[in-house]
């Protein structure tokens, strides 16, 4: 089946080299069939892409291992949840689960333009398949996924144990889904700016998949963060790595869109901003999968080997000139229609947001590319840690937080001050409140985060006013219970009020990230079974070690031969809180010079942690055994001399009850942490706020109300 | 390369053709009269009245004062009007 992926490839190629012939004589003769032609080039490709991927997904599950890619990231011992998401933890693989992705996203998005703006969709359907016929190249001229080897080897390598996490299923198909969907409006924007038609007719057409990318994007890099903190062993969801920033990148220019696409779609203002944000966060995304796939990084989420550097600088190195070129040569027809008609505008807000964002985009990608850009020049290895992006990034996300409150409360076009003072009277009053509490409960250290506190109770008691006086209006006109009222008002007004209450998801997940990064409590010690320590409130007490023998598959499916751990109670001023179970997972190795014993848990050790997640506190620990012990070490190597490897586990079964006979000491890692959980309820409330602003209107209310303004307007006119 | 292999290449491949064919392979028709400038106005319209509610709601909601409401209400009627007319013309 190697041959039909392999043809599959080669198809793909040819069939965008055409695509792109086809729709750019289509759009530049006046030949629509070409153009028609162009499009369908891009279902194709979806199509083929799909039997790629299914042949590859196939050959994983089915462990055929003369797949080279199998074989270097799959085993027979890799739990067959694990190896159907194995796919795209090589490198190999993600690279056509990208082109795969972009491929179906460009089918729908351009299915649904298929009857509008021709030209544009001509030119944006070449683009995608330019992008597209990139990632397909990657594949046949550099990594090819179906490369074989025969004989095949009996065995795999396994999964890296790291990504043997069940968010790893779905966080790296959520941020390339991110990545592909924002190359959407890229494409539109670049074609509206080849076809000379800047009005907001493709903002109209891509919008959806601009908030789609966007909500796919935060969800990907949410899950990120929770498998951070779930699996890695050192208790944080965010280490400004610089794959994690990559994927924040084309975020932030991407809600920065999202906000100012509306000025636009309004008012024909910033049509050179939008665009320019639009190419910047198609770029962005690029430069994300760039960061993950060129091998200039060593990072944990680096994957990539160091042969597609040089193609990935080349395409970014022509989307920046393309876009600078488009921009510039287009700049007459992209004046603004109008002029702000007070500084006391929503249109004002949303500037001064965008500005933030990309202010803090611009941190970022400074903290993040200049220590690469430096070590090209210079040899020297060089790299900005979290102090230096907290340093600029904490007061612009408190401001960001600010304007998110400030902006639901301030009419479009223009507000008088009279009523802002008014409606400002409820979030001010909940910030003062906030404050007073706080100081009043003895918490006056950490500035920082007492003003996100603050800022989160002004957005909360902006935009619960904002429901309130809606509600109260629905109910004045159509005399509705509150309940039914408010789902109205939410239902009619889907973006408006969908936004909002992304504004309370994201206000949550911050006061989440203050909170947790300014009163945390940790320590890093060693204790030995029946001894205690006390980590902020809690005390907690080493029981008594644990160990697990799975020489296949283990009950938590991660694969590792041997479990080392340790059982803690938590406790609070006397009053028991929680048992927790943290463990050390010891996986085999392929290297035969370990021994028959010691390749068993030889391998890479991965950490698994244990909390008591809670709505005000997550108590989080981790372990690191001690295996190096003399006892346990003549364990392994008398093994290694005397037994054959089909008998090698007996040993490991020796090892395990020593350790429990005679525990060492045990390297322990205890975080107590405020408010964690609120981060991924925040998290959640935007999932749930985006959907809510993406999902369309129904279309007989949408005609209805069409129908309502076009009398209302006609009305008007008679007045006038 | 298996038979299976083979026949799935050679059917991947007639697929690909007939579909990527199919509008090259009906009779030429005769283009289309531009419609961008009308897609133009029926978008700026859907946006004006768009824009019209918003104001209506921001007024209802106490964002907007009276006065405000009534000029900036009367001057998006007017510009929806000059674009109902475009779209009439």
């Amino acid at each position: 089946m190697a041959d039909l992926g392999s043809a599959c490839l080669l198809l793909a190629l040819a069939v965008c080299a055409y695509g792109i012939g086809a729709s750019l004589y289509g759009v530049r003769r006046g030949r629509p069939e070409f153009s028609e032609s162009g499009r369908r080039a891009v279902y194709a490709l979806a199509g083929i892409l799909t039997v790629a991927f299914v042949v590859l997904e196939v050959a994983f599950l089915r462990n055929d291992f003369a797949f080279n890619t199998v074989a270097d990231t799959s085993s027979r011992t890799t739990p067959a949840f694990y190896r159907a998401a194995a796919v795209w933890s090589s490198q190999e693989g993600s690279l056509l689960l990208w082109a795969w992705l972009l491929s179906l996203w460009a089918s729908l998005a351009l299915f649904l333009t298929r009857k509008r703006m021709r030209d544009v969709a001509a030119y944006a359907t070449a683009i995608l398949l330019g992008f597209g016929g990139f990632f397909v190249s990657l594949m046949v001229f550099y990594a090819t996924p179906f490369a074989t080897t025969r004989p095949a080897p009996v065995e795999g390598a396994g999964l890296d144990p790291l990504l043997r996490f069940p968010t790893m299923m779905i966080h790296p198909p959520m941020l390339y889904s991110g990545y592909t969907l924002c190359t959407i409006p890229l494409a539109f924007g670049m074609g509206a700016l080849l076809a000379r038609r800047v009005d907001a007719d493709w903002i109209r057409a891509t919008r959806r998949f601009a908030f789609a990318a966007w909500l796919f994007l935060g969800m990907g890099i949410l899950l990120g963060a929770r498998w951070s903190y779930s699996e890695l062993g050192w208790g944080g969801y965010w280490g400004w790595d610089a794959v994690e920033n990559a994927s924040l990148m084309p975020w932030l220019t991407g809600t920065a869109f999202l906000h100012s696409l509306m000025i636009q779609e309004k008012r024909g203002m910033l049509k050179v901003w939008n665009v320019s944000l639009v190419l910047a966060t198609g770029t962005l995304a690029i430069m994300g999968t760039f960061l993950v796939r060129s091998g200039i990084l060593n990072s944990i989420h680096a994957f990539g080997g160091a042969t597609l550097g040089v193609p990935f600088v080349t395409l970014i190195g022509v989307l920046i000139a393309g876009s600078i070129y488009l921009v510039v040569s287009r700049r007459d027809m992209l004046r603004s229609e109008h002029r702000l008609d007070s500084l006391l505008s929503r249109e004002s807000i949303f500037l001064a947001n965008n500005l933030v964002l990309v202010g803090l985009c611009f941190v970022i990608f400074w903290g993040t590319y200049f220590p690469l850009i430096s070590e090209a020049l210079t040899g020297r290895e060089a790299s900005v840690g979290p102090p230096w992006f907290d340093r600029y990034t904490v007061p612009l996300a408190l401001v960001l937080v600010l304007l998110s409150g400030i902006g639901p409360v301030i009419a479009w076009r223009r507000a008088t001050l009279a009523n802002a003072r008014r409606h400002f009277l409820l979030p001010a009053g909940c910030a003062l409140l906030t404050l007073l509490v706080l100081l009043a409960a003895g918490i006056q250290e950490k500035p920082f985060a007492i003003a996100m506190f603050c800022c989160g109770a002004f957005v909360f008691g902006s935009i619960g006013g904002e429901f309130f006086r809606g509600a109260r209006a629905r109910r004045a006109m159509a005399h509705e219970a509150v309940p039914v009222a408010l789902l109205a008002l939410v239902r009619r007004n889907r973006r408006r009020y969908g936004g909002y209450i992304v504004h309370i998801g994201m206000a949550v997940l911050f006061i989440g990230v203050a909170a947790s990064s300014s009163f945390q409590h940790a320590s890093e010690l060693g204790l030995s079974p029946g001894q205690s320590t006390r980590v902020g409130a809690y005390s907690i007490r080493y029981v008594r070690p644990t160990a697990t023998i799975t020489p296949k598959y283990d009950a938590a499916h991660t694969g590792s031969t041997l479990s080392l751990g340790a059982v803690l109670d938590v406790s609070k001023h006397g009053h028991h809180v929680a048992t927790l179970r943290p463990s050390e997972g010891y996986y085999a190795s392929e290297e035969a010079s370990q021994g028959s014993v010691g390749s068993l848990i030889g391998g890479q050790p991965v950490s698994h942690v244990s909390m008591d997640a809670g709505l005000s506190r997550d108590v989080w620990t981790a372990i690191e055994p001690d295996i190096e012990t003399p006892t346990l070490q003549k364990i392994v190597s008398v093994g290694n001399r005397t037994l054959p490897p089909e008998d090698a586990v007996v040993a490991i079964g020796y090892l395990a009850r020593a350790y429990l006979q005679h525990p060492p000491q045990a390297q322990f890692h205890f975080i107590v942490s405020p408010l964690v959980m609120w981060i991924w309820v925040g998290g959640l409330i935007v999932f749930g706020g985006g959907l809510i602003a993406i999902w369309p209107a129904p279309s007989v209310v949408r005609s209805r109300v069409r129908t309502r303004l076009r009398a209302r307007a006609a009305h008007g006119l008679a007045r006038a | 390369m298996s038979l299976l292999a083979a026949v799935l290449i050679a059917a991947l491949l007639a697929g690909v053709v007939f579909v990527v064919s199919a509008p090259l392979r009906v009779a030429r028709r005769p283009p289309e009269p531009d419609s961008a400038a009308r897609d133009e106005l029926e978008v700026a319209r859907e946006a004006k009245y768009r824009e019209i509610r918003d104001a209506e709601l921001d007024y209802r909601t106490g964002k907007l004062s009276r006065e405000d409401y009534e000029a900036v209400d009367g001057a998006l009627r007017a510009e929806a009007l000059e674009i109902l007319k475009r779209l009439e013309d």
